[in-house]
């Protein structure tokens, strides 16, 4: 497999590095602090050299995995486009107004996934005092990139500080704290952050935060996008009106976020009670019905088009003018933003143009259903996800109102997936880096989940989803973490094949077991022939059928995950630090994490990072979500799903990795 | 005593001082980790940090104690520092000692709480003994 390492531009790469901004008023963690980032920064850089030496990015050796840390990201791919596939890998760097921070280099997993590996070197400040961080701050305004903050500082309570750099700068910020309470932690989210780390704090968590300011980037560009793109759309809460993308639901985004307490709960009820007091019938639009729709618009001529016309040709009895009128609407915006990406499309880019109208209509008509879905209660039996860039894993709940994006699948062609997408809320930004991490973020950064958990096994999907409604309105279950990568840059996507490549040693990620380890061989059955999943094997998949996936506690996918990876074993997301992960991200998971065999499948969180750590090489992967791709999620979702249903039954093929791994 | 012997001793302090529930393994030897010719004497730098972070710390909550009425929150704001304090050289004892203070200090127990002073002090002072005799030991070790 070709490697396509040439990144000449590394002979000029010269990073600066993320500039970090360390507050605590404790000396001793400020000189740790201090030290701990400078050493990931010494193994940030012998890890790129390897990278830029061109290794096979997934030989990864203990050597240096311990310095490069992962993020699975979701490609806005059309599944219908799932034959093109890129055969390199190709590093990036993300080239921001100061001088590029940090180097990625993204795998096509699948057409689905991307598997986006990176680091950063990074300058150290140092700072005892929130007022005198804050002065560095405001002196130079553009003068750094992330800050780390304690929660108790004698001048300032934390999330004043928090506040303020949100506002004012709207630097990523992750807070810190001996205590992991569950309000407090909620505090941090709700003021913004971006993670909330436990101390004492492990080397692992730092090595994360580069994909803090990576994923604060990305919705910058997006955000950006969007505001050019589109007419705003208003939310509201009936299904088939979702709106499309904007930042529209800032107000709304706004208030799910304080309401994102442990009441979440309540949060839920009540954006539920919303939803279904406006009483309108949703409308599910599912592939087969996009696709009438699709073919009906462009039989009529997309110029001359009408929802009555529509209508009629589409011939769809239930289906009345408005449900059309409106998917008209988000279509509409679709290809515009489509276009418009287009125009942008730089260099090289990989040819992945299919129609535009096939891939609006394969991506649209995920995203409706997603959309649809999207608040939607037991009915479909579907899945529910969660766009909410929200927090991390878990909470959410009112991201979906908030989320829902409409149309903003755009079909990952090459470049334009980069722009394309993107999380309506500016706000959201803020929200989503409310991740986690895990470890997830959290810190989350060290959250470890695998969005590959979430694929498991489907039969219990129905199962679970009823069960779920059952329980609480639980908008999200099937949350989608998975987010665009935005490339900036020509983009070749490695096929997974290079993954095979794998069994040595590291290489796999999968990890948890590395016995039953059969990297890659796994037949990536479902959806997506050419993908190809990541070294999951089958066995080590454990089905589990049984196990509703009902989440007691409203947000919860990253415990949800976790806990699905421990039962499970899961392969790619195997957590090894679990502890960490749960140290680290306590979003109200508490006691959930130990409700291991329900949540799995469904825990894509979207907006959140989850960093998985990969077995022994410690590499963490944590999931990049982007809202906005949720919509080629779900449509992912929703076909794996059924395929694998279908294929649930059969012992002999291994479907349930394709779904963990990618179910993107 | 000869090199031997002096890393014997060595390793048998630290063993005890993990086993008997002082230190945290994890941390400290991450901290070790964290020590390199860049910054050879890292470990005994924090540790010395710590050392005045927890005297001063030490002086406010005895301060905070004797005024009346008892500001048990801002007892609470002391602990939850002193807590991090700890957190940062792994010293289990001491923050336990921490921790039950603040219970006291939640239900507003003022006899509880002082109890609970001695207490952290008690561990402060041992731990502190300990580690000095450690790093001693540890110094005496290296130049053999």
């Amino acid at each position: 497999m070709e490697n396509g390492f040439s990144s000449p531009r590394n002979d000029t790469f010269n990073p600066a590095g993320l500039r970090v901004l360390v507050v605590d008023d404790d000396l001793a963690w400020l000189k740790i602090l201090e030290k701990m980032l400078k050493k990931c920064s010494y193994e940030g850089l012998r890890t790129r050299k390897i990278l830029n030496g061109g290794l096979e990015l997934l030989n990864f050796s203990k050597h240096f995995a311990s310095s490069l840390t992962a993020f699975v990201s979701v490609n806005p791919c059309n599944p219908i486009k799932q034959n093109q596939v890129a055969s390199e890998i190709f590093e990036l760097d993300i080239m921001l107004m100061n001088g590029p921070l940090m180097w990625y280099s993204t795998i096509l997993i699948s057409p689905r996934i991307s598997l986006v590996l990176g680091g950063s070197d990074i300058e150290v400040t140092t700072c005892g005092l929130a007022r005198d961080a804050l002065s560095l701050l405001r002196e130079r305004k553009d003068g750094y990139d992330i800050v780390i903050s304690d929660v108790n500082m004698p001048d300032m309570d934390g999330f004043k500080l928090l506040e303020h750099v949100g506002l004012e700068m709207d630097l990523p910020v992750i807070m810190m704290s001996v205590d992991g309470e569950t309000s407090r932690v909620m505090k941090g989210v709700q003021h913004g952050a971006c993670d909330y780390l436990l101390k004492p704090i492990r080397m692992k968590e730092l090595r994360n935060i580069w994909q803090h300011v990576f994923r604060k980037k990305i919705h910058e560009v997006r955000d950006i996008e969007n505001i050019e793109g589109f007419e705003s759309i208003h939310m509201t809460r009936s299904g088939s009106d979702q709106s499309v993308d904007g930042p529209l639901l800032t107000g709304e985004d706004l208030t799910s976020v304080r309401k994102r307490k442990d009441a979440e709960n309540r949060h839920d009820d009540r954006d539920c009670g919303d939803a279904s007091s406006t009483k309108k019938a949703r409308v599910v639009w599912s592939i087969d019905l996009h696709q009438k729709f699709v073919k009906a618009v462009n039989q009529i001529g997309f110029d001359k088009v009408g929802p009555k016309k529509i209508l009629d040709l589409m011939n769809v009895p239930w289906l009345t003018r408005e449900n059309v009128a409106s998917h008209l609407q988000k279509y509409r915006l679709y290809l515009t933003r489509l276009q418009k990406d287009e125009l942008k499309t730089s260099v090289g880019g990989i040819k992945q143009k299919d129609s535009p109208s096939k891939d609006s209509a394969a991506s649209f008509g995920i995203q409706n259903s997603i959309t649809v879905h999207h608040h939607n209660d037991v009915s479909n039996g579907g899945y529910r996800f969660s766009r909410s860039n929200s927090v991390v894993q878990n909470v959410d709940a009112k991201s979906l109102e908030g989320d829902v994006k409409g149309i903003d699948t755009i079909p990952v062609t090459g470049h334009k997936r980069v722009l394309t997408v993107d999380i309506p809320n500016s706000h959201k930004a803020r929200c989503s880096q409310i991740g986690f991490n895990g470890s997830f973020v959290p810190g989350h950064s060290d959250v470890n989940f695998t969005s590959f958990d979430s694929a498991i096994p489907t039969q219990p999907w129905s199962e679970v989803s009823e069960t779920q409604f059952q329980h609480e309105h639980k908008p999200l279950r099937l949350e989608n973490d998975f987010t665009q990568l935005p490339l900036p840059g020509p983009r070749h996507h490695i096929q997974v094949d290079c993954i095979q490549s794998g069994p040595s040693a590291s290489s796999k990620p999968s990890v948890v077991d590395k016995d039953n380890l059969k990297p890659f061989d796994c037949t990536y059955k479902s959806n997506y022939p050419n993908a190809i999943p990541i070294g999951s094997a089958v066995d080590t998949f454990p089905v589990q059928t049984t196990s509703p996936i009902v989440n007691h506690q409203p947000f919860e996918p990253i415990a949800r995950t976790t806990s699905s990876m421990k039962s499970q074993g899961l392969n790619l997301s195997c957590i090894p630090d679990l502890e960490a992960a749960q140290r680290n991200i306590n979003w109200g998971v508490g006691s959930s994490l130990t409700s291991l065999d329900e949540d799995l499948q469904l825990c894509w969180l979207q907006g959140d990072c989850f960093a998985m750590n990969l077995g022994l090489q410690d590499i963490n992967f944590s999931e990049y979500n982007d809202p906005a791709l949720n919509s080629e999620v779900p449509f992912h979702l929703y076909d794996t799903m059924r395929f694998d249903y279908e294929h649930y039954y059969d012992p002999t093929e291994c479907p349930i990795i394709d779904q963990g791994l990618f179910i993107a | 005593m000869n090199s031997n012997q002096l890393q014997h001793q060595v390793l048998y302090m630290r063993r005890s001082l993990f086993d008997q529930g002082y230190l945290d393994s994890e941390q400290l030897i991450q901290l070790e980790d964290l020590q390199d010719d860049a910054n050879p004497n890292f470990v005994e730098e924090v540790v010395s940090l710590f050392y005045s972070d927890s005297a001063r710390l030490i002086q406010n909550i005895e301060q905070t104690l004797s005024n009346r009425p008892v500001d048990f929150s801002r007892l609470d704001d002391i602990l939850h520092q002193f807590k991090g304090s700890c957190s940062s050289i792994g010293a289990k004892k001491v923050k336990d000692a921490c921790s039950q203070f603040r219970e006291y200090c939640n239900a507003g127990n003022a006899e509880g709480c002082s109890r609970s002073f001695q207490l952290i002090k008690q561990e402060y002072e041992t731990l502190r003994r300990r580690l000095e005799s450690y790093f001693q030991m540890v110094k005496q070790a290296k130049a053999a």
